[in-house]
């Protein structure tokens, strides 16, 4: 059995999450090839040859496959898989985009955002925004899976010595091309990885009160999310959102500012290990997982917070 | 151009699902059902184009058992000119929805397909790109903004780190994000003429659609419950519960 697992990349480094689904991968059991999609992607493939446990490195370095675009991308990879038992891609919004076609044109089920390997051909995932979890057997020829980076350790990022094996595919489908993108600016850590992570929601009542929360942030060296609630009314851009729609985070600590903690948002950030919920409605929903709640102003206990910090 | 609208009906995303004591799957005796809110927001766009002027007709399809004919109507009154029920009693995954919606495409030749970018019951986020795949359409997934122009589409996309703008030769399959739209109500004269627009009943059978799955849920459990938590009196016990019981700070 050999496992292909899809490289999550950009701007020239090696995404985390891709150390995560080389973790579930070694999980399966087997060979371990990472393909490396892109375009400039030498560095890349280099990080990705020094990861522990991979056994190869593929890289496609073609311009049709930057920005890892589902047409050109999927093909290449069906091209590949044949000889493999698993594919896997991490479940970024790029994992998620490309790999349903990859299942689709396999003629197979794509199983999406694992978090568990029960078995090689057995998963567990969450479904119902994580209020259920479901035990899936696939008896696919090649089994096509996401893995969401939370439910699996980071695997050491050095340690391994790969050889690096250039592969190409079919190139440009002409059927899309990218125009451009607007990427979102920040110093803190990544939301998905970080180790502590602040959110606000629609009890922050402006975009401009989230310095509240921006300065509390970097005391603790977190990350800062949000509610559906506060990127819908604008206070922040949507790329901050937590929950069933946006980012899925579980961090060592998760405080939930002005957040009642809707069943989407709770989706995204139930398994975080230690929850602490500010929010002055006692009643509020997120109380019932927090592990520490305090009813009182979040404007009087946030700024206070950061001074005892 | 005429659009393909796909919608499903699932479970209100206000309810909180149980799961069965057999472990078999989740309670849905006696729940309220309702379109997907991925679907609406399908429906909107579609809605949206043709009041621009840019869609002349919006087809709306669901795959499911006869009652979701509801969510066919409501579509219908949102401003959807006919439905087509693909009608199915088992539940079925991606592969075989996106199947049995390729040959709802072929048979309609539409020059769009929306659909929502995952329903809430699966939470798969996949039959939008399969019916890409299975089409040869080209796919803009998570959808903020729409604009057609001329014999392309630019599709703005919600990615991980913003925001990305690609553009895609129709035909094409788009999967709709939170924010491409506000859904409207319908109103009730609406509804009202909505209950006399076409409305047609089919079968996987007669679309030619094999329906076999190489998947199989084998159990549903209800997740880890969290131990019940503690209320703080105030920021000073927090951070001390903080620093010396949880020691995560």
């Amino acid at each position: 059995m050999a496992i292909l697992v899809i490289a999550e990349h950009s701007n020239g480094a090696l995404a985390g999450a891709t150390l995560n689904t080389v973790a579930a991968a070694q999980k399966i059991g087997g060979e371990i090839v990472v393909l490396v999609a892109g375009q400039g992607v030498a560095p890349v493939a280099e990080a990705a040859a020094k990861v522990a446990g991979v056994g190869k490195v593929l890289v496609a370095d073609d311009a049709a496959y930057a920005n890892l675009l589902p047409e050109n991308v999927a093909p290449l990879i069906v091209g590949l898989a044949k000889g493999y038992s698993h594919v896997l891609a991490p479940a970024t919004t790029n994992g998620k985009n490309y790999l349903p076609r990859v299942a689709a044109l396999l003629d197979v089920e794509q199983i999406s955002e694992i978090v568990e390997v029960v078995a090689a051909d057995t998963f567990k995932r969450p479904i119902y925004a994580g209020n259920a979890i479901a035990t899936v057997q696939s008896s696919a020829p090649v089994k096509v899976i996401t893995v969401r980076a939370t439910g699996f350790d980071a695997v050491a990022a050095e340690g391994g010595s790969a050889a690096i094996e250039p592969v190409s595919g079919t190139g440009d489908a002409g059927k899309s091309a990218f125009v451009g993108e607007e990427l979102a600016t920040s110093d803190r850590p990544e939301l998905t990885a970080a180790k502590i992570v602040i959110s606000g929601g629609r009890g922050l009542q402006n975009g401009d009160n989230f310095k509240h929360l921006y300065a509390l942030a970097d005391k603790l060296g977190a990350a800062v999310g949000a509610s559906r609630a506060a990127v819908d009314a604008g206070f922040v851009p949507n790329d901050m959102q937590v929950g069933q729609t946006g980012k899925i985070v579980a961090p060592q600590l998760y405080i939930a500012v002005g957040i009642s903690g809707a069943i989407q948002h709770l989706a995204g950030m139930k398994d975080s290990k230690v929850i602490v919920a500010i929010n002055k409605d006692e009643d509020a929903p997120i109380f019932q997982v927090a592990d520490y709640g305090l009813v009182a102003d979040l404007f009087e206990a946030v700024p206070e917070l950061e001074k005892l910090v | 151009m005429k659009i393909l609208v796909a919608v499903k009906r699932v479970v209100d995303y206000n309810v909180k699902v149980r799961v069965k004591a057999d472990n078999s799957g989740v309670d849905l005796a006696n729940v309220k059902m309702s379109m997907n809110p991925f679907c609406e927001i399908a429906v909107e766009e579609a809605v949206r184009l043709k009041e621009k002027g840019v869609a002349s007709e919006i087809v709306v399809v669901t795959i499911g058992p006869a009652a979701a004919q509801e969510q066919l109507r409501t579509a219908l009154a949102l401003g959807a000119d006919r439905a087509l029920l693909v009608e199915s009693g088992e539940e079925l995954n991606s592969l075989a929805v996106a199947k049995l919606l390729k040959a709802v495409v072929d048979k309609e030749q539409p020059q769009l397909v929306i659909l929502g970018k995952q329903s809430i019951d699966s939470d798969n986020n996949q039959t939008g790109q399969m019916l890409a795949a299975l089409t040869g359409y080209a796919q803009g997934t998570f959808a903020s903004k729409v604009e057609v122009a001329g014999d392309k589409l630019s599709v703005t996309r919600e990615i991980d780190g913003g925001l990305q703008t690609v553009s895609l030769a129709l035909p094409a399959v788009v999967t709709t994000d939170l924010r491409l739209n506000e859904p409207r109500y319908a109103s009730l004269p609406n509804i009202m003429k909505a209950k006399k627009k076409p409305l047609e009943t089919v079968t996987p059978d007669a679309l030619g659609v094999s329906l076999a799955s190489t998947l199989k849920t084998v159990r549903v459990e209800a997740p880890a419950a969290r131990s019940a938590g503690i209320k703080v009196g105030s920021v000073a016990e927090l951070v001390e519960k903080l620093k010396n019981e949880a020691k995560v700070i």
